[in-house]
């Protein structure tokens, strides 16, 4: 990458995670108590506090190609036991939608990617979720990206014990006023950050 | 008429540079009353005085103006001088044409102009200045220690041995503070007791020094040199001057359970008790909270053993005045709460860590104790739940400090020290076992103190994590840490028999009653405000009240000791002469004029203003008035603002003088 | 008492025994519940990664509806949307510019009036004299491990509810209808979220531990309040089991569960049948000194 862009990806990205997070990435001390109280840091290629300090260093490039916040579960330990009060779930929440905005993080990269995507395509048509749509999307599209026949069928004994259990619908709740619904989707996924 | 004489000063190139000289000494000659103006290069050098005494002399000036610096630096040069030549010095005024003109503004033009207006200014004030003479106050040469810790301790022995008299007043029943109840001290290793009784002992046997244990400061008047203190004396329920200290009381003191205060609760004492066995003074003290024969008539045993009949349950708090002249004031420090229960709004307390939940947390002051070999477990390290000796230590820093979101956000200074202090003592007596310590940065910026942490790492094997510790939980009788070491960028899980949060130092409690008692500042911890954090670390604003110790900000011994030697040769200083002089340019109420509406009482921030009465010679009563105590008066003019009757003034800084400044420029 | 009552997707979705458990219960005390009319998804885990004005546009939506119709309070029964819709409402009553622009996103003025409850509030409200008067039948063979999860206490500053390290509000509701809670490690770790789709490992690493806890700790079933936590505990507990070769046989149950069948509910009539593990079977077992079909005796040998 040219130094204009890398240059380009510092000076932009830092600013939009701290307005996306409300919170001041050089607040953090590097302590790593948000690291020591993740209950999943075991299973990132970066925990929260490197990737916090891989922006502190401008090393934005990194931070938005890494793994570790799709393992981030938003439990809200990091930010509830911060020293500094530096909003660190917020940061994870703003480094998966940048990356994902900007194409660094695919759907076909990213398992959770693609199911949050599906997910709000979903919550987009009816309003609210439809469970069996979301999960014939989600395995069908993994299915594309991955071919993963264990994956598609994995869940498929479930169908029958929700059944039994009527928590199968098939026919899902839509909103009524599912035109409104579109529109704040519009307003909201037209690029633009609050 | 007056005859003022205006000495200009080049300071070198610092003024010269952009005020053109030979200007402003042209136009300010031509000032009414001014009868010389000269200027040199420098005013303030040996030749410059000397210049300036030769035209009092031979121009009989009876008022100077120097044009120079900023009065921080030069005013007392300058008035010396003009004493020296036989002029008041209280008739030199200083105009500010460096700090004020040349250094902050670049055009000549403008600078040169302004210099003469600033010179014009302290013309029309010096004109005006009324001689004045220095306010002399004699002096009380005694002197008032408020805490008996090391920094207490250390204040009192220099003062006393300098030849006059200390009131020490320690709140706890013995002197000793908190280093009594170390088991060694950083970097040597010391015996904490064995350095610290040996003057502990002194204290108490000092012919100049009174000691009032188990008291309390209730109130104070006067100013520098003139302290009335009352001190309350808590009732101990026991003579110390019939007491032999023999011991049979507190051997047969039923009440046997009762969590010892010296001991953090790591311990047990009885009802009656001597904190611990080398207490000065080492004579017990009845806890009235769950003595059952002050609560409820029952017991007794202590008063029928003791052969002394030095028990007295009619025993009240009693009441004593004392004056002294300079006070120091050394209430030293507690931990930081690490449980739910705040004094601070802002504070939360740590759930996570389990402190208070599991008996295995403790704190590092509850270690010590652990450690001691005066202790709860003589010296034996028993974990609190089941005494079992611990193989794996963990010890957490920084609990509390450095926390912006729930603790306090400053750096409690000793707790990187006494943690690899920690971890080494734990080695020494466990040989088997595993020091982990949790750590941010290690701060060890003292005389062999990078040395002796290293010594930690390296020979008694301590495991150090850099990163902190997110949660502590307990299973099967293991306290679960989970913490994380960022250098390798690994979450680490550690099951401990043990473990010890190094806890935010904190000033004493109460101290921000006894500063206000004082007129002392405090920060928003309740860290006393020293004059200047640089040049005045242990004076206060308010004139002969120093402080000295932790209860100025988190500090280890050796600079405890260090401070409490300053703050006596400070005292010392006071004690010097037996008079004291204070600068007169002071409030000052026109008696005849005052109304009596003691508008400037209530307004004074320094309790100078008393209600006083005036009378005939023969003693009938004419009128109230308010009048400046001159000791205790700081010069602030809040009186003189809100005076109805114009009846305050300042002296050195009057109405008139300040007016007719004001008019001369317009 | 009367509230709006925001059901959220999980509830009308295969989470749908919590909201017969909930409306059981809190029929038989005396709280109406008016259902908010036509509301949207809040946005759930989707809407905060991806999309940080969906996350609050969501919401706001749902708080303006409640606050049209003149509700002074509405319960969330899922702390996933409790969490999300205070939120939003601070962010809102922190900011005007912010309430103003995201009014006009959502077309309905926003003015945060509304009060958002979860569960345990409600019940906390109803008042815990009152439920314990109320009690028909003693929960003598339940030990309860009460399970928090994540969004109900957390963030503190957002939602502003209980001790977030050590919190206590259900065991005190446990307490007052006449059941046994107990102390465990475990109350606030994380059960993996929204993840059981996406990464299930995670999911069954994380209720795998929290199972496992509660156990060591000599409780018979768990008591949640919340739909996800319920799903990867009880419906993925099959999973876990299989993964890691042990027999967990831990019912969950909902805290709507438990108060009912303290109020003298039948388990079928709370949906207790519906759940993954089997839970109680009848209400007469919850007394009997023995192990029943649906209470995991403990290492003792007795329930």
């Amino acid at each position: 990458m040219s130094v204009a862009t890398a240059v380009s990806a510092i000076s932009d990205i830092i600013p939009q995670v701290e307005s996306l997070a409300h919170t001041r990435i050089r607040d953090c001390y590097q302590c790593g108590k948000c690291t020591a109280g993740c209950p999943v840091a075991a299973g990132m290629d970066s925990g929260p506090t490197r990737l916090i300090r891989l922006l502190q260093l401008g090393q934005t490039e990194k931070a938005l190609g890494a793994q570790g916040m799709w393992q981030c579960v938003s439990c809200q330990t990091c930010s509830t036991r911060c020293p500094k009060s530096v909003d660190c779930a917020g940061i994870m929440d703003a480094l998966r939608q940048l990356s994902f905005e900007r194409g660094v993080t695919t759907p076909g990269q990213q398992r959770t990617v693609l199911f949050q995507k599906a997910f709000l395509a979903n919550i987009r048509r009816n309003g609210r979720l439809n469970e069996l749509e979301l999960i014939g999307e989600f395995k069908l599209t993994t299915f594309v990206s991955g071919r993963s026949i264990s994956f598609l069928l994995k869940d498929a004994t479930l169908a029958p014990e929700l059944m039994k259990r009527k928590k199968f619908h098939l026919v899902g709740e839509k909103a009524r006023d599912r035109a409104v619904v579109a529109r704040i989707f519009a307003r909201c996924m037209d690029g633009s950050h609050l | 008429m007056s005859r003022i004489g205006v000495f200009i000063c080049w300071c070198g190139e610092n003024i010269a540079r952009t005020v053109d000289m030979d200007a402003v000494t042209r136009q300010v000659a031509e000032f009414p009353g001014v009868r010389c103006a000269v200027n040199y290069k420098y005013m303030c050098s040996d030749p410059g005085q000397t210049i300036v005494r030769d035209k009092i002399v031979s121009e009989r000036l009876d008022a100077v103006v120097i044009a120079s610096c900023s009065p921080h630096m030069h005013l007392r040069t300058f008035r010396s001088a003009a004493s020296l030549a036989g002029l008041n010095p209280y008739r030199v005024e200083m105009a500010n044409i460096r700090e004020q003109c040349s250094w902050v503004h670049p055009n000549r033009a403008q600078a040169t102009a302004k210099a003469v207006q600033l010179i014009r200014l302290s013309v029309e004030k010096v004109r005006r200045d009324h001689e004045l003479e220095p306010i002399r106050v004699p002096v009380t040469r005694r002197a008032l220690v408020i805490g008996g810790g090391v920094a207490g301790i250390q204040a009192a022995l220099d003062i006393a041995n300098s030849g006059y008299e200390v009131v020490m007043v320690e709140r706890e029943p013995s002197i000793g503070g908190k280093m009594a109840g170390l088991s060694e001290t950083f970097p040597t290793l010391d015996c904490s007791q064995c350095i610290l009784t040996p003057r502990m002992v002194e204290v108490g046997q000092h012919p100049k020094i009174k000691l009032y244990s188990y008291s309390e400061v209730e109130a104070v008047s006067g100013y520098v040199g003139n302290f009335n203190v009352t001190i309350r004396q808590k009732a101990r329920y026991v003579d110390i001057k019939k007491c032999t200290g023999c011991g049979e009381c507190w051997n047969v003191c039923p009440l046997k359970r009762n969590p010892s205060e010296f001991d953090y609760a790591m311990g047990m004492r009885p009802a009656i008790y001597v904190p611990f066995p080398q207490a000065v003074p080492a004579r017990p003290v009845i806890d009235a909270k769950v003595c059952a024969k002050i609560l409820r008539n029952g017991c007794g045993l202590c008063l029928k053993k003791c052969k002394a009949e030095a028990i007295n349950f009619k025993d009240e708090d009693k009441l004593v005045e004392e004056k002294v002249g300079a006070v120091v004031i050394a209430t030293g420090y507690k931990l930081y709460n690490i449980g739910k229960v705040q004094d601070r709004p802002k504070l939360q307390g740590y759930g996570e860590y389990g402190y208070g939940k599991y008996k295995n947390v403790i704190d590092s002051l509850q270690f010590e104790r652990l450690l001691s070999a005066s202790g709860p477990t003589v010296g034996e390290l028993k974990r609190p739940s089941d005494g079992a000796q611990p193989k794996s230590v963990v010890f957490l820093c920084c609990v509390g400090s450095r926390d912006n979101a729930k603790g306090l956000p400053y750096c409690s200074k000793i707790c990187c020290m006494y943690t690899a202090k920690h971890a080494m003592l734990y080695k020494h007596k466990v040989h088997d076992g595993q020091a982990h310590v949790f750590y941010m940065d290690i701060r060890a910026g003292g005389k062999g103190y990078e040395e002796f942490v290293r010594r930690a790492i390296e020979q008694d094997g301590a495991q150090y994590y850099r990163g902190r510790v997110s949660k502590i939980t307990e299973e099967n009788g293991k306290l679960i840490v989970r913490g994380t070491d960022t250098l390798a960028g690994e979450p680490v899980t550690i099951e401990a028999d043990m473990v010890v949060l190094a806890s935010a130092m904190c000033p004493a409690d109460g101290v921000e009653q006894l500063a206000q008692k004082f007129n002392v500042g405090y920060d928003e911890y309740g860290f006393l405000l020293e004059s200047h954090p640089k040049l005045r670390p242990v004076e206060t604003a308010s004139a002969g009240v120093y402080i000295c110790g932790a209860c100025q900000a988190p500090k280890d011994i050796p600079e405890s000791v260090a401070q409490a030697s300053a703050a006596a040769s400070k005292v010392l200083i006071t004690f010097s002469a037996s008079e004291l002089t204070r600068e007169p340019e002071i409030a000052k109420v026109n008696e005849d004029t005052c109304a009596a509406c003691f508008t400037c009482q209530h307004a004074c921030p320094y309790h100078a203003i008393e209600q006083a009465e005036v009378r005939t010679p023969r003693g009938v009563f004419i009128k109230r008035t308010a009048r400046v105590n001159p000791g205790l008066c700081m010069g602030c003019g809040t009186c003189v603002a809100v005076c109805p009757s114009k009846s305050a003034d300042l002296e050195g800084f009057t109405e008139q003088q300040i007016y007719s400044m004001v008019e001369s420029l317009v | 008492m009367n509230l709006a009552y925001y059901p959220g997707c999980a509830l009308h979705g295969s989470s749908n025994d919590y909201e017969q458990s909930l409306r059981a219960c809190l029929g038989s005390l005396d709280v109406q519940l008016k259902e908010i009319d036509d509301w949207i998804c809040c946005g759930a885990t989707a809407a905060h990664s991806l999309n940080q004005k969906l996350a609050v546009a969501l919401p706001a939506r749902n708080l303006a509806l409640a606050e049209n119709k003149g509700f002074h309070e509405m319960l969330a029964p899922c702390p996933m949307c409790s969490m999300q819709l205070l939120k939003a409402r601070k962010e809102l009553m922190e900011s005007e510019a912010l309430r103003r622009s995201v009014s006009e996103i959502v077309e309905l003025e926003v003015r945060g009036e509304t009060k958002v409850l979860n569960l345990i509030q409600l019940f906390e409200s109803i008042g815990l004299d009152k439920l314990k008067a109320a009690v028909k039948v003693p929960l003598s063979t339940m030990k309860a491990a009460c399970y928090y999860g994540c969004l109900l206490t957390r963030p503190p500053e957002v939602v502003e509810f209980d001790d977030f390290e050590q919190p206590r509000s259900m065991e005190k509701i446990l307490e007052a209808v006449g059941g046994k809670t107990v102390d465990w490690n475990y109350r606030t770790e994380c059960c993996g979220a929204g993840m059981t789709m996406a990464n299930e490992q995670t999911v069954l690493d994380l209720s795998h531990k929290i199972l496992t806890n509660a156990e060591q700790h000599g409780a018979n079933c768990l008591v949640v309040a919340c739909p996800m936590c319920h799903v990867n505990l009880d419906m993925k507990q099959p999973n876990i089991e299989q993964h890691y070769g042990v027999k967990h046989a831990m019912p969950i149950y909902y805290l709507s569960d438990v108060v009912g069948l303290a109020l003298g509910f039948e388990p079928e009539a709370l949906g207790v049948n519906r759940h993954f593990v089997p839970g109680v079977a009848r209400s007469a077992d919850l007394q009997v000194s023995k192990p029943a079909a649906g209470l995991k005796a403990d290492a003792a040998g007795k329930a």
